[in-house]
Protein backbone atom coordinates (compact mmCIF):
# COMPACT_ATOMS: atom_id res chain seq x y z
CA UNK A 1 0.00 0.00 0.00
CA UNK A 2 1.28 3.44 -0.90
CA UNK A 3 1.32 6.14 1.77
CA UNK A 4 -0.83 9.04 0.76
CA UNK A 5 -1.20 12.18 2.84
CA UNK A 6 -4.57 12.14 4.56
CA UNK A 7 -6.98 14.65 3.09
CA UNK A 8 -5.79 14.34 -0.52
CA UNK A 9 -8.67 13.13 -2.71
CA UNK A 10 -8.32 9.49 -3.60
CA UNK A 11 -11.42 9.46 -5.80
CA UNK A 12 -13.43 12.25 -7.32
CA UNK A 13 -16.62 12.22 -9.44
CA UNK A 14 -17.51 15.35 -11.45
CA UNK A 15 -20.89 15.42 -13.16
CA UNK A 16 -20.87 11.66 -13.67
CA UNK A 17 -23.84 10.00 -15.30
CA UNK A 18 -24.40 6.34 -16.09
CA UNK A 19 -26.83 4.60 -18.36
CA UNK A 20 -26.93 0.97 -19.42
CA UNK A 21 -27.20 0.75 -23.20
CA UNK A 22 -29.89 3.05 -24.48
CA UNK A 23 -31.86 2.98 -21.23
CA UNK A 24 -32.47 5.89 -18.89
CA UNK A 25 -29.70 7.26 -16.69
CA UNK A 26 -29.49 5.28 -13.47
CA UNK A 27 -27.00 7.75 -12.04
CA UNK A 28 -27.19 11.46 -12.79
CA UNK A 29 -24.79 14.30 -12.06
CA UNK A 30 -22.85 12.48 -9.40
CA UNK A 31 -20.45 14.86 -7.68
CA UNK A 32 -18.34 13.91 -4.68
CA UNK A 33 -14.76 13.59 -3.58
CA UNK A 34 -13.39 11.19 -1.00
CA UNK A 35 -10.29 12.23 0.93
CA UNK A 36 -7.55 9.70 1.34
CA UNK A 37 -7.89 7.73 4.54
CA UNK A 38 -11.58 8.48 5.01
CA UNK A 39 -14.34 6.01 5.88
CA UNK A 40 -17.79 6.19 4.29
CA UNK A 41 -21.03 4.32 4.26
CA UNK A 42 -22.82 4.35 0.91
CA UNK A 43 -26.50 4.15 1.71
CA UNK A 44 -29.70 4.22 -0.24
CA UNK A 45 -32.75 2.13 -0.88
CA UNK A 46 -32.55 -1.09 -2.87
CA UNK A 47 -32.22 -0.22 -6.57
CA UNK A 48 -30.95 3.28 -5.82
CA UNK A 49 -27.74 2.54 -7.75
CA UNK A 50 -25.29 1.72 -4.94
CA UNK A 51 -23.80 -1.24 -6.80
CA UNK A 52 -23.58 0.76 -10.04
CA UNK A 53 -21.76 3.55 -8.25
CA UNK A 54 -19.35 1.06 -6.71
CA UNK A 55 -18.77 -0.51 -10.14
CA UNK A 56 -17.82 2.90 -11.48
CA UNK A 57 -15.45 3.31 -8.55
CA UNK A 58 -13.69 -0.04 -9.07
CA UNK A 59 -13.49 0.49 -12.84
CA UNK A 60 -15.96 -2.25 -13.64
CA UNK A 61 -17.90 0.27 -15.73
CA UNK A 62 -17.13 3.44 -17.62
CA UNK A 63 -19.40 6.46 -17.06
CA UNK A 64 -21.68 7.64 -19.85
CA UNK A 65 -20.65 11.19 -19.09
CA UNK A 66 -18.68 13.23 -16.62
CA UNK A 67 -15.21 12.70 -15.22
CA UNK A 68 -13.89 10.09 -12.79
CA UNK A 69 -10.58 10.88 -11.13
CA UNK A 70 -8.94 7.93 -9.35
CA UNK A 71 -5.61 8.28 -7.58
CA UNK A 72 -5.19 11.65 -9.33
CA UNK A 73 -5.68 10.10 -12.76
CA UNK A 74 -8.50 10.95 -15.13
CA UNK A 75 -9.77 7.48 -16.03
CA UNK A 76 -10.94 8.58 -19.47
CA UNK A 77 -7.40 9.68 -20.30
CA UNK A 78 -5.61 6.74 -18.71
CA UNK A 79 -4.02 4.23 -21.05
CA UNK A 80 -5.50 0.75 -20.96
CA UNK A 81 -2.21 -0.85 -19.89
CA UNK A 82 -2.10 1.46 -16.86
CA UNK A 83 -5.50 0.38 -15.53
CA UNK A 84 -4.42 -2.95 -13.91
CA UNK A 85 -1.98 -1.03 -11.71
CA UNK A 86 -4.86 1.19 -10.54
CA UNK A 87 -7.15 -1.80 -9.97
CA UNK A 88 -4.49 -3.43 -7.79
CA UNK A 89 -4.81 -0.47 -5.43
CA UNK A 90 -8.51 -1.19 -4.99
CA UNK A 91 -9.93 -4.02 -2.92
CA UNK A 92 -13.47 -5.05 -3.75
CA UNK A 93 -15.94 -7.15 -1.78
CA UNK A 94 -18.61 -8.09 -4.30
CA UNK A 95 -22.19 -8.48 -3.15
CA UNK A 96 -22.31 -11.98 -4.66
CA UNK A 97 -18.76 -12.69 -3.42
CA UNK A 98 -17.58 -13.82 -6.88
CA UNK A 99 -15.34 -16.50 -5.45
CA UNK A 100 -13.83 -18.99 -7.87
CA UNK A 101 -15.57 -22.27 -7.08
CA UNK A 102 -12.80 -24.51 -8.39
CA UNK A 103 -10.19 -22.94 -6.10
CA UNK A 104 -9.71 -23.38 -2.35
CA UNK A 105 -10.32 -20.56 0.10
CA UNK A 106 -6.56 -20.08 0.29
CA UNK A 107 -6.17 -19.86 -3.50
CA UNK A 108 -9.11 -17.46 -3.76
CA UNK A 109 -7.59 -15.11 -1.21
CA UNK A 110 -4.16 -15.49 -2.84
CA UNK A 111 -5.42 -14.28 -6.24
CA UNK A 112 -4.58 -10.57 -5.82
CA UNK A 113 -1.08 -11.47 -4.69
CA UNK A 114 -0.50 -13.94 -7.51
CA UNK A 115 -1.61 -11.57 -10.26
CA UNK A 116 1.01 -9.19 -8.87
CA UNK A 117 3.67 -11.88 -9.06
CA UNK A 118 4.19 -12.14 -5.28
CA UNK A 119 6.42 -15.08 -4.33
CA UNK A 120 4.63 -18.26 -3.20
CA UNK A 121 6.53 -18.25 0.11
CA UNK A 122 4.98 -14.83 0.85
CA UNK A 123 1.57 -16.01 -0.28
CA UNK A 124 1.68 -19.02 2.03
CA UNK A 125 2.79 -16.83 4.91
CA UNK A 126 0.20 -14.04 4.67
CA UNK A 127 -2.91 -15.76 3.34
CA UNK A 128 -3.35 -18.36 6.15
CA UNK A 129 -2.67 -15.60 8.66
CA UNK A 130 -5.47 -13.44 7.29
CA UNK A 131 -7.87 -16.35 6.90
CA UNK A 132 -7.17 -17.20 10.53
CA UNK A 133 -7.97 -13.62 11.48
CA UNK A 134 -11.40 -13.83 9.82
CA UNK A 135 -12.04 -17.15 11.58
CA UNK A 136 -11.39 -19.52 8.70
CA UNK A 137 -8.12 -21.12 9.82
CA UNK A 138 -9.78 -24.52 9.62
CA UNK A 139 -11.04 -23.96 6.10
CA UNK A 140 -7.90 -23.04 4.16
CA UNK A 141 -8.36 -25.83 1.64
CA UNK A 142 -12.15 -25.78 1.54
CA UNK A 143 -13.88 -25.05 -1.75
CA UNK A 144 -16.39 -22.17 -1.64
CA UNK A 145 -19.23 -24.59 -2.42
CA UNK A 146 -18.65 -26.27 0.95
CA UNK A 147 -18.69 -23.00 2.92
CA UNK A 148 -21.68 -21.23 4.42
CA UNK A 149 -22.79 -17.80 3.15
CA UNK A 150 -21.05 -16.06 6.02
CA UNK A 151 -17.84 -18.00 5.49
CA UNK A 152 -17.87 -17.18 1.78
CA UNK A 153 -18.31 -13.54 2.64
CA UNK A 154 -15.30 -13.62 4.92
CA UNK A 155 -13.21 -15.27 2.19
CA UNK A 156 -14.33 -12.49 -0.17
CA UNK A 157 -13.36 -9.85 2.38
CA UNK A 158 -9.99 -11.50 2.97
CA UNK A 159 -9.40 -11.47 -0.79
CA UNK A 160 -10.25 -7.77 -0.94
CA UNK A 161 -7.90 -6.75 1.86
CA UNK A 162 -4.96 -9.15 1.36
CA UNK A 163 -3.21 -6.69 -0.95
CA UNK A 164 -3.50 -3.81 1.59
CA UNK A 165 -5.43 -1.67 -0.90
CA UNK A 166 -5.50 2.13 -0.91
CA UNK A 167 -9.24 1.99 -1.52
CA UNK A 168 -11.58 -0.69 -0.20
CA UNK A 169 -15.04 -0.95 -1.72
CA UNK A 170 -17.49 -3.35 -0.15
CA UNK A 171 -20.96 -4.08 -1.45
CA UNK A 172 -23.19 -5.23 1.43
CA UNK A 173 -20.27 -6.99 3.15
CA UNK A 174 -22.29 -7.85 6.25
CA UNK A 175 -25.39 -9.04 4.47
CA UNK A 176 -24.93 -12.73 5.25
CA UNK A 177 -23.34 -12.69 8.69
CA UNK A 178 -24.71 -12.34 12.19
CA UNK A 179 -24.25 -9.14 14.19
CA UNK A 180 -21.21 -10.44 16.03
CA UNK A 181 -19.34 -11.28 12.79
CA UNK A 182 -20.61 -8.06 11.18
CA UNK A 183 -19.11 -6.00 14.00
CA UNK A 184 -15.88 -7.97 13.78
CA UNK A 185 -15.65 -7.32 10.04
CA UNK A 186 -16.35 -3.64 10.45
CA UNK A 187 -13.61 -3.44 13.07
CA UNK A 188 -11.31 -5.08 10.48
CA UNK A 189 -12.29 -2.38 7.99
CA UNK A 190 -11.63 0.28 10.66
CA UNK A 191 -8.21 -1.20 11.35
CA UNK A 192 -7.40 -1.03 7.64
CA UNK A 193 -8.72 2.51 7.57
CA UNK A 194 -6.40 3.46 10.42
CA UNK A 195 -3.53 2.13 8.32
CA UNK A 196 -4.51 4.55 5.56
CA UNK A 197 -7.01 2.65 3.44
CA UNK A 198 -9.99 4.66 2.24
CA UNK A 199 -13.09 2.58 2.90
CA UNK A 200 -16.50 2.75 1.21
CA UNK A 201 -19.13 0.30 2.40
CA UNK A 202 -22.43 0.05 0.57
CA UNK A 203 -25.15 -1.06 2.94
CA UNK A 204 -28.81 -0.64 3.68
CA UNK A 205 -28.28 -1.76 7.28
CA UNK A 206 -29.17 1.47 9.10
CA UNK A 207 -28.61 -0.20 12.46
CA UNK A 208 -24.99 -0.88 11.57
CA UNK A 209 -24.49 2.61 10.15
CA UNK A 210 -25.92 4.01 13.39
CA UNK A 211 -23.37 2.10 15.46
CA UNK A 212 -20.56 3.60 13.40
CA UNK A 213 -22.15 7.03 13.13
CA UNK A 214 -18.79 8.79 13.40
CA UNK A 215 -18.10 7.87 9.78
CA UNK A 216 -19.42 9.96 6.90
CA UNK A 217 -22.22 8.90 4.66
CA UNK A 218 -22.85 9.02 0.92
CA UNK A 219 -26.57 8.75 0.40
CA UNK A 220 -27.93 7.81 -3.00
CA UNK A 221 -31.43 8.89 -3.85
CA UNK A 222 -33.14 9.38 -7.21
CA UNK A 223 -29.88 8.72 -9.04
CA UNK A 224 -27.90 11.45 -7.31
CA UNK A 225 -25.60 11.33 -4.31
CA UNK A 226 -25.70 13.46 -1.19
CA UNK A 227 -22.55 13.61 0.90
CA UNK A 228 -22.86 14.16 4.63
CA UNK A 229 -21.91 12.87 8.04
CA UNK B 1 5.37 -23.56 -19.59
CA UNK B 2 3.18 -26.52 -18.64
CA UNK B 3 3.95 -26.19 -14.92
CA UNK B 4 2.73 -22.62 -14.64
CA UNK B 5 -0.15 -21.88 -12.32
CA UNK B 6 -3.54 -21.36 -13.92
CA UNK B 7 -6.58 -19.93 -12.20
CA UNK B 8 -8.81 -20.75 -15.15
CA UNK B 9 -10.30 -24.27 -15.09
CA UNK B 10 -9.45 -25.01 -18.71
CA UNK B 11 -8.40 -28.63 -18.29
CA UNK B 12 -11.84 -30.15 -18.38
CA UNK B 13 -13.49 -27.91 -20.96
CA UNK B 14 -14.91 -29.08 -24.27
CA UNK B 15 -11.92 -27.69 -26.16
CA UNK B 16 -9.69 -30.33 -24.60
CA UNK B 17 -11.78 -33.02 -26.23
CA UNK B 18 -11.83 -31.91 -29.86
CA UNK B 19 -8.85 -29.61 -30.39
CA UNK B 20 -6.10 -32.30 -30.18
CA UNK B 21 -7.96 -34.50 -32.68
CA UNK B 22 -8.40 -31.61 -35.07
CA UNK B 23 -4.76 -30.56 -34.79
CA UNK B 24 -3.78 -34.22 -35.28
CA UNK B 25 -5.69 -34.29 -38.57
CA UNK B 26 -4.19 -30.96 -39.65
CA UNK B 27 -0.64 -32.07 -38.85
CA UNK B 28 -1.26 -35.36 -40.65
CA UNK B 29 -2.39 -33.55 -43.82
CA UNK B 30 0.41 -31.01 -43.52
CA UNK B 31 2.98 -33.78 -43.13
CA UNK B 32 1.77 -35.44 -46.32
CA UNK B 33 1.78 -32.09 -48.18
CA UNK B 34 5.23 -31.12 -46.87
CA UNK B 35 6.59 -34.54 -47.77
CA UNK B 36 5.15 -34.11 -51.27
CA UNK B 37 6.98 -30.80 -51.63
CA UNK B 38 10.28 -32.38 -50.64
CA UNK B 39 9.74 -35.40 -52.89
CA UNK B 40 9.02 -33.11 -55.84
CA UNK B 41 12.05 -30.95 -55.13
CA UNK B 42 14.15 -34.09 -54.94
CA UNK B 43 12.74 -35.25 -58.26
CA UNK B 44 13.46 -31.95 -59.94
CA UNK B 45 17.03 -31.95 -58.66
CA UNK B 46 17.55 -35.53 -59.82
CA UNK B 47 16.15 -34.89 -63.29
CA UNK B 48 18.21 -31.77 -63.61
CA UNK B 49 21.34 -33.62 -62.52
CA UNK B 50 20.65 -36.60 -64.77
CA UNK B 51 20.15 -34.64 -67.97
CA UNK B 52 22.67 -31.87 -67.34
CA UNK B 53 25.57 -32.21 -69.76
CA UNK B 54 23.76 -34.49 -72.17
CA UNK B 55 22.21 -33.98 -75.58
CA UNK B 56 20.27 -36.22 -77.86
CA UNK B 57 20.51 -35.92 -81.62
CA UNK B 58 17.77 -37.50 -83.65
CA UNK B 59 18.24 -38.66 -87.25
CA UNK B 60 14.99 -39.33 -89.10
CA UNK B 61 14.90 -42.62 -91.08
CA UNK B 62 15.12 -42.37 -94.85
CA UNK B 63 12.30 -44.27 -96.60
CA UNK B 64 12.82 -46.59 -99.50
CA UNK B 65 14.78 -49.71 -100.29
CA UNK B 66 18.19 -48.18 -99.63
CA UNK B 67 16.80 -46.15 -96.71
CA UNK B 68 18.67 -48.07 -94.01
CA UNK B 69 22.03 -47.51 -95.65
CA UNK B 70 21.30 -43.83 -96.24
CA UNK B 71 20.13 -43.40 -92.65
CA UNK B 72 23.29 -45.14 -91.43
CA UNK B 73 25.40 -42.77 -93.55
CA UNK B 74 23.61 -39.74 -92.11
CA UNK B 75 24.18 -41.02 -88.58
CA UNK B 76 27.87 -41.45 -89.31
CA UNK B 77 28.13 -37.87 -90.74
CA UNK B 78 26.33 -36.44 -87.74
CA UNK B 79 28.56 -38.32 -85.31
CA UNK B 80 31.66 -37.03 -87.11
CA UNK B 81 30.46 -33.45 -87.04
CA UNK B 82 29.48 -33.59 -83.38
CA UNK B 83 32.75 -35.24 -82.37
CA UNK B 84 34.69 -32.33 -83.94
CA UNK B 85 32.70 -29.79 -81.91
CA UNK B 86 34.57 -28.16 -79.02
CA UNK B 87 33.23 -29.22 -75.62
CA UNK B 88 31.86 -32.58 -76.66
CA UNK B 89 33.26 -35.35 -74.47
CA UNK B 90 31.67 -38.45 -75.95
CA UNK B 91 29.36 -39.39 -78.82
CA UNK B 92 27.52 -42.67 -79.03
CA UNK B 93 25.09 -43.65 -81.76
CA UNK B 94 22.46 -46.08 -80.55
CA UNK B 95 21.88 -48.98 -82.91
CA UNK B 96 18.42 -50.21 -83.85
CA UNK B 97 18.52 -53.01 -81.25
CA UNK B 98 19.23 -50.56 -78.44
CA UNK B 99 16.43 -48.24 -79.56
CA UNK B 100 14.02 -51.15 -79.72
CA UNK B 101 15.02 -52.15 -76.19
CA UNK B 102 14.31 -48.59 -74.99
CA UNK B 103 10.82 -48.69 -76.43
CA UNK B 104 9.98 -52.15 -75.22
CA UNK B 105 8.47 -51.10 -71.87
CA UNK B 106 5.90 -48.96 -73.73
CA UNK B 107 5.32 -50.70 -77.04
CA UNK B 108 5.82 -54.32 -76.16
CA UNK B 109 8.12 -56.99 -77.67
CA UNK B 110 10.90 -56.17 -80.11
CA UNK B 111 9.11 -58.07 -82.89
CA UNK B 112 6.34 -55.48 -82.96
CA UNK B 113 8.60 -52.44 -83.15
CA UNK B 114 11.44 -53.69 -85.29
CA UNK B 115 9.61 -52.87 -88.55
CA UNK B 116 8.58 -49.39 -87.47
CA UNK B 117 10.41 -46.43 -89.10
CA UNK B 118 12.15 -45.40 -85.88
CA UNK B 119 14.49 -42.41 -85.79
CA UNK B 120 18.09 -43.14 -84.87
CA UNK B 121 19.40 -41.56 -81.71
CA UNK B 122 22.86 -40.21 -80.93
CA UNK B 123 23.69 -39.75 -77.27
CA UNK B 124 26.12 -36.87 -76.69
CA UNK B 125 27.99 -36.08 -73.46
CA UNK B 126 29.07 -32.49 -73.08
CA UNK B 127 31.75 -31.07 -70.78
CA UNK B 128 29.72 -29.23 -68.10
CA UNK B 129 32.45 -26.58 -67.89
CA UNK B 130 32.08 -25.60 -71.54
CA UNK B 131 29.26 -23.37 -72.66
CA UNK B 132 28.18 -25.07 -75.88
CA UNK B 133 26.40 -22.97 -78.52
CA UNK B 134 23.50 -25.33 -79.14
CA UNK B 135 21.90 -23.03 -81.69
CA UNK B 136 25.06 -23.02 -83.83
CA UNK B 137 25.48 -26.80 -83.51
CA UNK B 138 21.88 -27.34 -84.57
CA UNK B 139 22.37 -25.05 -87.57
CA UNK B 140 25.56 -26.83 -88.66
CA UNK B 141 23.94 -30.23 -88.25
CA UNK B 142 20.88 -29.10 -90.19
CA UNK B 143 23.02 -27.88 -93.11
CA UNK B 144 25.35 -30.88 -93.19
CA UNK B 145 22.93 -33.73 -92.58
CA UNK B 146 19.28 -33.70 -93.74
CA UNK B 147 16.59 -34.88 -91.32
CA UNK B 148 18.56 -34.18 -88.16
CA UNK B 149 17.20 -32.52 -85.04
CA UNK B 150 18.85 -31.71 -81.72
CA UNK B 151 17.20 -32.13 -78.33
CA UNK B 152 19.01 -30.80 -75.30
CA UNK B 153 16.25 -32.11 -72.97
CA UNK B 154 15.74 -28.70 -71.47
CA UNK B 155 12.46 -28.03 -73.23
CA UNK B 156 10.64 -31.08 -71.93
CA UNK B 157 12.51 -30.93 -68.64
CA UNK B 158 11.55 -27.31 -68.04
CA UNK B 159 7.89 -28.22 -68.63
CA UNK B 160 8.22 -31.09 -66.19
CA UNK B 161 9.98 -28.88 -63.67
CA UNK B 162 7.27 -26.22 -64.05
CA UNK B 163 4.62 -28.83 -63.45
CA UNK B 164 6.49 -30.09 -60.39
CA UNK B 165 7.02 -26.57 -59.06
CA UNK B 166 3.34 -25.72 -59.54
CA UNK B 167 2.41 -28.88 -57.68
CA UNK B 168 4.88 -27.89 -54.97
CA UNK B 169 3.29 -24.45 -54.61
CA UNK B 170 -0.13 -26.05 -54.45
CA UNK B 171 1.15 -28.26 -51.63
CA UNK B 172 2.54 -25.22 -49.80
CA UNK B 173 -0.79 -23.42 -50.30
CA UNK B 174 -2.52 -26.46 -48.78
CA UNK B 175 -0.22 -26.27 -45.74
CA UNK B 176 -0.99 -22.54 -45.37
CA UNK B 177 -4.70 -23.26 -45.72
CA UNK B 178 -4.43 -25.97 -43.06
CA UNK B 179 -2.69 -23.42 -40.82
CA UNK B 180 -5.56 -20.96 -41.37
CA UNK B 181 -8.17 -23.61 -40.56
CA UNK B 182 -6.24 -24.56 -37.40
CA UNK B 183 -6.08 -20.89 -36.37
CA UNK B 184 -9.79 -20.41 -37.01
CA UNK B 185 -10.56 -23.45 -34.87
CA UNK B 186 -8.34 -22.21 -32.05
CA UNK B 187 -10.04 -18.80 -32.23
CA UNK B 188 -13.44 -20.46 -31.94
CA UNK B 189 -12.27 -22.73 -29.10
CA UNK B 190 -10.65 -19.83 -27.23
CA UNK B 191 -13.71 -17.64 -27.54
CA UNK B 192 -15.87 -20.50 -26.30
CA UNK B 193 -13.50 -20.99 -23.36
CA UNK B 194 -13.66 -17.29 -22.59
CA UNK B 195 -17.45 -17.28 -22.70
CA UNK B 196 -17.63 -20.30 -20.39
CA UNK B 197 -15.18 -18.73 -17.93
CA UNK B 198 -16.43 -15.18 -18.29
CA UNK B 199 -17.12 -14.76 -14.57
CA UNK B 200 -13.64 -15.89 -13.57
CA UNK B 201 -12.01 -13.69 -16.21
CA UNK B 202 -13.98 -10.69 -14.93
CA UNK B 203 -12.79 -11.32 -11.37
CA UNK B 204 -9.17 -11.64 -12.49
CA UNK B 205 -9.58 -8.49 -14.58
CA UNK B 206 -11.08 -6.51 -11.70
CA UNK B 207 -8.46 -7.49 -9.16
CA UNK B 208 -5.79 -6.14 -11.47
CA UNK B 209 -4.66 -9.04 -13.64
CA UNK B 210 -3.02 -7.77 -16.79
CA UNK B 211 -4.49 -8.98 -20.07
CA UNK B 212 -1.40 -11.04 -20.74
CA UNK B 213 -1.77 -12.83 -17.40
CA UNK B 214 -5.15 -14.14 -18.58
CA UNK B 215 -4.05 -14.62 -22.19
CA UNK B 216 -1.04 -16.64 -21.08
CA UNK B 217 -3.29 -19.22 -19.39
CA UNK B 218 -5.27 -19.78 -22.59
CA UNK B 219 -2.06 -19.78 -24.64
CA UNK B 220 -0.40 -22.40 -22.44
CA UNK B 221 -3.44 -24.62 -22.71
CA UNK B 222 -3.62 -24.19 -26.50
CA UNK B 223 0.08 -25.05 -26.76
CA UNK B 224 -0.34 -28.22 -24.69
CA UNK B 225 -3.40 -29.36 -26.67
CA UNK B 226 -1.83 -28.40 -30.00
CA UNK B 227 1.38 -30.26 -29.21
CA UNK B 228 -0.45 -33.37 -28.07
CA UNK B 229 -2.55 -33.34 -31.24
CA UNK B 230 0.49 -32.62 -33.37
CA UNK B 231 2.43 -35.58 -31.98
CA UNK B 232 -0.58 -37.81 -32.65
CA UNK B 233 -0.83 -36.50 -36.23
CA UNK B 234 2.87 -37.09 -36.76
CA UNK B 235 2.59 -40.60 -35.37
CA UNK B 236 -0.08 -41.29 -37.99
CA UNK B 237 1.77 -39.53 -40.82
CA UNK B 238 5.10 -41.36 -40.49
CA UNK B 239 3.68 -44.83 -41.31
CA UNK B 240 1.67 -43.33 -44.17
CA UNK B 241 4.71 -41.70 -45.74
CA UNK B 242 6.77 -44.82 -45.21
CA UNK B 243 4.10 -46.91 -46.90
CA UNK B 244 3.87 -44.53 -49.88
CA UNK B 245 7.66 -44.67 -50.27
CA UNK B 246 7.61 -48.46 -50.04
CA UNK B 247 4.80 -48.73 -52.61
CA UNK B 248 6.63 -46.34 -54.97
CA UNK B 249 9.80 -48.39 -54.73
CA UNK B 250 7.87 -51.51 -55.70
CA UNK B 251 6.63 -50.00 -58.99
CA UNK B 252 9.92 -48.29 -59.72
CA UNK B 253 11.62 -50.54 -62.30
CA UNK B 254 13.03 -47.54 -64.14
CA UNK B 255 9.56 -46.21 -64.88
CA UNK B 256 8.98 -44.12 -61.74
CA UNK B 257 11.89 -42.18 -60.31
CA UNK B 258 12.72 -42.91 -56.68
CA UNK B 259 10.13 -41.23 -54.44
CA UNK B 260 11.86 -40.55 -51.14
CA UNK B 261 11.68 -37.75 -48.59
CA UNK B 262 15.09 -36.24 -47.97
CA UNK B 263 16.55 -35.79 -44.47
CA UNK B 264 15.67 -32.06 -44.37
CA UNK B 265 12.15 -33.10 -45.37
CA UNK B 266 11.90 -35.47 -42.42
CA UNK B 267 13.24 -32.75 -40.11
CA UNK B 268 10.53 -30.33 -41.30
CA UNK B 269 7.86 -33.03 -40.90
CA UNK B 270 9.15 -33.77 -37.38
CA UNK B 271 8.89 -30.08 -36.49
CA UNK B 272 5.25 -29.84 -37.57
CA UNK B 273 3.79 -30.68 -34.10
CA UNK B 274 5.86 -27.90 -32.57
CA UNK B 275 4.81 -25.51 -35.34
CA UNK B 276 1.15 -26.44 -34.80
CA UNK B 277 1.49 -25.94 -31.04
CA UNK B 278 3.16 -22.56 -31.49
CA UNK B 279 0.49 -21.50 -33.99
CA UNK B 280 -2.26 -22.53 -31.54
CA UNK B 281 -0.52 -20.71 -28.69
CA UNK B 282 -0.05 -17.50 -30.65
CA UNK B 283 -3.60 -17.58 -31.99
CA UNK B 284 -5.08 -18.14 -28.52
CA UNK B 285 -3.00 -15.34 -27.05
CA UNK B 286 -4.02 -12.85 -29.74
CA UNK B 287 -7.67 -13.91 -29.48
CA UNK B 288 -7.75 -13.34 -25.72
CA UNK B 289 -6.04 -9.98 -26.06
CA UNK B 290 -8.53 -8.95 -28.73
CA UNK B 291 -11.50 -9.98 -26.61
CA UNK B 292 -10.21 -8.45 -23.38
CA UNK B 293 -9.57 -5.16 -25.15
CA UNK B 294 -13.35 -4.74 -25.28
CA UNK B 295 -13.64 -4.92 -21.47
CA UNK B 296 -13.72 -1.64 -19.53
Amino acid sequence: MRHRPRGEHIIRFDGVGLRYGLGPEVLQDINFALPSGSFHFLTGASGAGKSSLLRLMYLGLRPSRGRVMLFDKDIALTKRYELPALRRRIGVVFQDFRLLDHLSALDNVALPLRVRGVRESEVHKHVPELLGWVGLAEHLNARPSTLSGGQKQRVAIARAVIGRPDLLLADEPTGNVDDHIAMRLLYLFEELNKLGTTVVIATHNEHLVGRFAHHSRLHLEHGTVRQGS
Amino acid sequence: MFGRRSELPLKGDATSKFLPWLVALMVYLSAVAVAAVFVLNGLIDRWDRDVAGTLTVQVMPVPGESGDALTEERVRQAVELIRRTHGVEAVRALDKRQITALLEPWLGSADVVKDLPLPRLIDVSVDPGVRLDLGLLAERLGKAVPGVSLDDHRVWLSRLINLSRTTGWVAIAIVVLIGCVTSATVIYATRTGMAVNRGIIEVLHLIGARDDYIARQFADRAFALGFAGGVLGLALAVPTLTMIGWAARRVEGGFLPQLTVSLPGWVVVALLPLAAALLAMLTARLTVHGTLARMP
